[in-house]
């Protein structure tokens, strides 16, 4: 079971889902919280839920403030950096870089690929978590090739 | 010198509106073993901050908070409590890095944050405890030790001006020892003005006289000194005037020709900023920290702009000669301009100006006029030099007219008594009535410098200033007045009374 685990994890790495953060993480991780990683990756997921529907709504409006979307942006990578969400934070910068040339488009069709990609962290991640939890103590964390 | 510095336990403020890296943070913090406290709002840290006044080592913050920008909150910190500050963003723009720099943050890191950048961040608060103990220690306790051996053991008592140095000698010593007694007792290596030194210097600023521009070069080219550097000169030069202001008040006739004559040269003073504002900021700073005062005001004047540097002392004495205003509000007016760029040095040559007037005060009337104003003045002076102008504009009025109630100053200006001298440096150690802010200009200035150019413009600091200019005037060592005296050139009667006719002061 660790073993699946683990290999789950090596292919979120390998995939780029996440990078060196993560890492980071479980090294953070210890017997005062044993949960630590979990635990941040869940506030994690509840704030940028936050700010995706801040971004979703300034781009409903359909009046494209560059700046504030831009803002609301710098937040969201700032916090996609948190665990490590590497394909987020890809889309996040490409969306700053749409946002500095004024490009609505380009802004749109970013922010849908970022939602992708966002949805698609949460569920592999969840999915890792409680395969964890189940597997017993997690094994010492493995920096990705 | 540190006793003990450890990084463990050291108290970090932790401030994001970024949940999930405030917790990460707060997990690497520990992790580090120091004491982390953590806040989601600017203004529930600066509320945190104030509060727990020494509460905490260093605060580390993200640039960008809803609440609060980043920069702003770390100004507030720098500006009033003194602590190192570390910005953290995810946005390494040059131009971000260089506004945290400018505004006095001590690191700025990019998300995402490694454990090893945080395990290093004590560096940051021993840099500054080690900054602060070299300045303090620094300058005054070596300047002006020398200079009180030397003045008590060649005074006497037989001159009543002296003797009533010699009260004040006790008293400035008894402040310098307890400086000392604070600072640590480790030394830096300092130019020691001994009393051979300083008659050196004295003879060579006579030499070039009110007439020419006495600045530090040309004092240190007639001094032919090989060892001694611009820089001591120009600071050891700041120093000298300060006591002169004294000197001064204390007694009216003397009138130091130096600082008389020092009206009339705008560039010379000019040359004495730019003096001042090149040297190596250490000098500058170790001036600020050394006598709380002036010199504290100079290490700003050494960061900011150089031009606007050399451009107010000119205003100023321009207005001190009487070129125009023949009343107060003129007086005021003229100062007005200095508000820009804080420029501690302009403040320097102010005062004394106005020690020229107050001495040369025949009119009773004029006398308490000017007597009044004076202190006014330079607590005005003393105020441009971190305060904007709206600021500045309000106290003055005020300051005039309640000087004018509280001081009682009418009296000494018009003889040389020795009660009179007596009073005098009573009246004038200034409990004025406005401004007595207990605050620590050691700090305030420690952020000046910290800051650079950044002035901001914190009406506690307006007070801080002008209380620690008043106790700092105190702490000036003296010379032995005598010494003195044999180089000056007392004006004529004739040019007080020009002085006067032209002087701002006329009511």
């Amino acid at each position: 079971m660790q073993r699946q685990v683990a290999l789950i994890k090596q292919s979120l790495f390998d995939q780029g889902y996440l990078d060196e953060q993560f890492v980071e993480l479980e090294e953070l991780q210890d017997d005062a919280n044993p949960n630590f990683v979990e635990e941040v990756a869940t506030l994690y997921f509840k704030d940028s839920a936050r700010l995706i529907s801040n971004i979703e709504q300034a781009l409903e409006r359909g009046s494209f403030d560059f700046n504030r979307l831009d803002n609301y942006m710098h937040q969201f990578k700032g916090s996609s950096t948190s665990i490590g969400a590497s394909k987020v934070k890809t889309e996040c910068t490409m969306f700053r870089e749409y946002c500095r040339v004024g490009n609505a488009e380009g802004c749109l069709r970013t922010f849908k690929q970022l939602k992708k990609e966002h949805a698609t962290l949460r569920k592999k991640l969840e999915q890792y978590f409680q395969l964890a939890r189940q597997a017993g103590p997690k094994e010492t964390a493995r920096r990705p090739k | 010198m540190e006793k003990g510095f450890s990084p463990v336990g050291l108290r970090v403020l932790v401030v994001d509106d970024d949940p999930t890296w405030l917790k990460i943070l707060e997990k690497m913090l520990k992790k580090c073993s120091y004491e982390v406290t953590t806040c989601g709002l600017a203004r529930e840290a600066l509320r945190l901050l104030r509060e727990r006044k020494d509460g905490f080592d260093i605060v580390i913050s993200d640039v960008n908070m809803p609440d609060m920008d980043g920069f702003k909150l770390l100004e507030h910190v720098g500006l009033e409590l003194d602590l190192p500050v570390i910005m953290m963003s995810v946005d390494g723009e040059t131009s971000r890095v260089m506004k945290g720099v400018q505004h006095g943050a001590c690191d700025y890191l990019l998300k995402p944050i490694r454990m090893k950048e945080l395990k290093i961040i004590w560096q940051h608060v021993l840099r500054k405890k080690l900054q602060e103990v070299r300045d303090i220690e620094g300058c005054c306790y070596d300047v002006g030790a020398d200079w009180f051996t030397q003045a008590q053991f060649l005074g006497g008592g037989e001159d009543v001006s002296f003797g009533k140095k010699r009260k004040d000698f006790d008293f400035e010593k008894k402040l310098f020892q307890d400086e000392s007694d604070q600072s640590s007792s480790s030394k830096k290596a300092r130019v020691v003005w001994s009393y051979e030194l300083h008659q050196k210097f004295v003879n060579a600023v006579n030499q070039i006289g009110c007439d020419h521009k006495a600045g530090p070069k040309k004092i240190l080219d007639l001094m032919n000194i090989p060892w001694l550097t611009r820089e001591n000169v120009a600071s050891h030069l700041q120093k000298y005037r300060l006591y002169l202001s004294r000197l001064e008040k204390g007694k009216e006739i003397k009138c130091y020709s130096g600082g008389v004559k020092n009206m009339d040269s705008p560039p010379k003073d000019a040359e004495i900023n730019s003096g001042h504002q090149s040297p190596g900021k250490s000098s500058s700073y170790a001036f600020l920290k050394a006598t709380e005062t002036d010199p504290k005001q100079l290490a700003p004047a050494s960061v900011s702009d150089p031009t606007s540097g050399v451009h107010m002392p000119p205003k100023a004495k321009k207005t001190r000669i009487g070129y125009d205003p023949p009343n107060s509000s003129g007086v005021f007016d003229s100062l007005l301009p200095w508000n820009d760029v804080p420029d501690p040095l302009e403040s320097k040559p102010p005062i004394l100006y106005e020690n020229s007037f107050l001495q040369q005060q025949p009119l009773p009337s004029q006398s308490s006029y000017v007597a009044n104003s004076a202190p006014s003045l330079m607590q005005e002076e003393m105020k441009p030099s971190y305060v904007n102008e709206d600021e500045f504009l309000m106290p003055q009025d005020k300051n005039s007219t309640v000087i004018l109630q509280d001081m009682d100053l009418s009296a000494p200006f018009s003889s040389n008594a020795t009660s009179n001298t007596d009073s005098i440096p009573g009246s004038l150690n200034w409990e004025l009535p406005e401004a007595h802010h207990s605050g620590s200009l050691d700090t305030d200035l420690d952020f000046t410098w910290l800051h650079g150019e950044h002035f901001f413009a914190n009406s506690g600091l307006q007070n801080f200033q002008f209380q620690d200019y008043t106790s700092s005037t105190s702490l000036l060592s003296e010379p032995p007045p005598h010494l003195w005296y044999g180089n000056d050139r007392l004006p004529d009667p004739d040019e007080y009374t020009l002085m006067v006719d032209q002087g701002l002061f006329i009511s």
